[in-house]
């Protein structure tokens, strides 16, 4: 076996074992150790990369020290509450990886064409390869730095950024990464390919901003998903480019495992991916569709809620962004743990899109130690929920407005929900009457078995703890 | 150095697995699944590191290419250990109650 082969054999099982990590991320039970699988693959990839002829370290090892601490630090301190963010942030790095591997393995090979012009020629399918890692590499970058902002609230407001004649601006821009594509790949040799070349760095970088910003807070989910799929699309083409196969698998496991996700979010929320990207939901355009809703809600205090709590025998608790923003998550546990000793079946109804990434309310809930079993998604729970004698509402919003299955003119009409309207009573925890991150006035709150508990979630729900620890 | 067609036909089988795979998590998984593919992604250290280490690369070759492997191990070792620690905390019922 020559030493060629031996390299591609561990690129091989390299592939093999992201094959087998992500199937075993499909049960609770393995997902840990597969996590682990998948680690070692990507451990394996690299020491063999590392054996390949000609290969120097020092450079090397300044690149993987800084990246491996960035990494480890960063992954230590996050909090639970902020990992929607980090994942963002992340995904941006490896869409810069991308595109600056791209950009590399071009400038190799303008440097051996200039220098030898008589043995050197460029390759066609290399260029075009080279283009897309770049053009989608930047996208992902700049697209996920966007996000994080967004998501962490700093310089950038969580709502969309609309201006005038964006659309059209959009169109010049693309327009433009075309035509420089053009030139870019039929004169791949000369200045004017390397000058288009640069452009198309930064303009993909500005196409990656121009595209997230027009996004609302509540449709991270779906962006997020997208910019994953895209980091792994990235590493796809830098696998054309460099015509590695293990960055082909594992770049399109990630790219098809991004649109799933993509796809599910969308489906949860009844809407087109089309429709997300460029409609700019929850902004001033779409306010103020559907009926608006007026009667009075039920207000009742911590006591009355304790009361109404100590009765019950079934529970459901739909968690919400607000949960997650009030940090609560310890104090829920520890109510539905109080719920459970008092002799009721609780149970976390999550709908997929509740929070600022897809499966964030599980994590929350799993970090305060909730057990995975009592953690049921709409479909399960839907169906006994005329059985439910409370189901407990906290900082979620859209995701449980009847509205969305009631009234054909509201914008969430069609969108699955979980059904808290059809308990025997609904308590809501919120700090006002406002409406949610759509801008969708939300019925419930006028229902007569709904019951209104407002305040801070996490105060709201220590008080509730401390009525059933004090009774 | 493979062949254009071979390429294609791994990536086409590497898409449909991939979607295989995905189908089949369930969404209180989304996150780690999302966070783990995510450092998948960080794949691209392997072209990162051939740039930035080939004896016969450029000064910028080399430059971009130190600069792309830390952006990968960001991603890499970012990536697996936060979705190593989220993994963690989904436990079995009596797993561990503080």
């Amino acid at each position: 076996m020559s030493f060629e082969t031996f390299i591609n054999f561990s690129y091989i099982v390299a592939s093999i074992l992201f094959i087998f990590g992500l199937k075993m991320l499909s049960s609770a039970h393995t997902a840990r150790k597969g996590n682990m699988v998948s680690a070692l693959g990507m451990l394996i990839a690299i020491v063999a990369t590392l054996l390949l002829k000609g290969i120097a370290f020092k450079w090397i090892v300044v690149g993987v020290l800084i990246g491996s601490a960035v990494g480890a630090v960063s992954s230590y301190m996050v909090p639970m509450t902020s990992m929607p963010e980090m994942v963002a942030i992340f995904n941006g790095f490896g869409g810069l990886a991308s595109l600056l591997v791209g950009w590399a393995d071009y400038h190799t090979q303008f440097g051996h064409v200039l220098n030898h012009p008589e043995s050197f020629r460029f390759d066609t399918f290399t260029i075009v390869a080279t283009y897309l890692t770049v053009l989608i590499g930047g996208v992902t970058f700049s697209g996920s730095v966007v996000a994080y902002l967004k998501l962490a609230e700093k310089f950038i407001s969580g709502k969309p950024v609309l201006f005038k004649n964006q659309h059209l601006a959009n169109g010049l821009l693309l327009f433009l990464l075309l035509a420089l594509g053009a030139v870019y790949c039929i004169h791949p040799g000369s200045g004017y390919a390397y000058v288009a070349l640069v452009l198309i760095v930064i303009l993909s970088l500005i196409l990656g901003v121009m595209s997230v910003i027009p996004i609302g807070g509540a449709d991270m989910p779906v962006v997020i998903s997208l910019l994953n799929s895209y980091s792994g699309m990235a590493a796809t083409a830098a696998g054309f480019v460099l015509r590695n196969n293990v960055l082909i698998v594992a770049g399109s496991l990630v790219g098809a495992s991004g649109i799933i996700l993509t796809q599910i979010m969308c489906k949860a929320m009844n809407r087109s991916l089309s429709n997300v990207l460029f409609s700019g939901f929850g902004a001033a355009t779409n306010a103020g569709k559907g009926v608006a809703y007026k009667g009075e809600a039920k207000a009742i205090s911590a006591e009355d809620c304790y009361l109404i709590l100590e009765a019950a025998r079934s529970v459901a608790i739909v968690p919400g962004y607000g949960m997650a923003v009030a940090q609560a998550q310890h104090a829920v546990r520890e109510l539905g743990e109080l719920l459970m000793a008092n002799g009721a079946d609780v149970q976390y109804a999550i709908h997929p899109v509740a929070g600022r990434m897809p499966g964030h309310m599980n994590v929350l809930l799993a970090e305060a130690n909730v057990p995975y079993e009592q953690l049921v998604v709409p479909e399960d729970v839907n169906p006994n929920m005329p059985a439910v004698d409370v189901a407990i509402v906290i900082g979620a919003n859209d995701v449980v407005n009847p509205a969305a299955r009631e009234d054909s003119s509201s914008p969430l009409y069609g969108m699955p929900i979980i059904n808290v309207d059809q308990a025997k009573t609904c308590i809501v925890l919120k700090r006002s009457l406002a409406a949610g991150f759509a801008g969708v006035d939300n019925p419930l709150f006028f229902k007569e078995n709904t019951r209104m508990l407002f305040g801070d979630a996490k105060a709201t729900v220590q008080a509730l703890v401390a009525e059933f620890k004090s009774k | 150095m493979e062949s254009i067609g071979l390429l294609f036909f791994v990536f086409v089988l590497a898409v449909f697995l991939g979607v295989e795979l995905i189908s089949k998590v369930p969404s209180q998984l989304h996150t780690p699944l999302m966070s783990g593919s995510n450092a998948i992604s960080g794949i691209t250290i392997v072209g990162a590191l051939i740039a930035a280490g080939l004896e016969t690369s450029q000064v910028f070759t080399v430059v971009l290419g130190v600069i792309a492997v830390a952006a990968a191990m960001i991603n890499v070792v970012g990536g697996y250990l936060v979705t190593d620690r989220m993994l963690a905390m989904f436990k079995k019922k009596d797993g561990g109650k503080p």
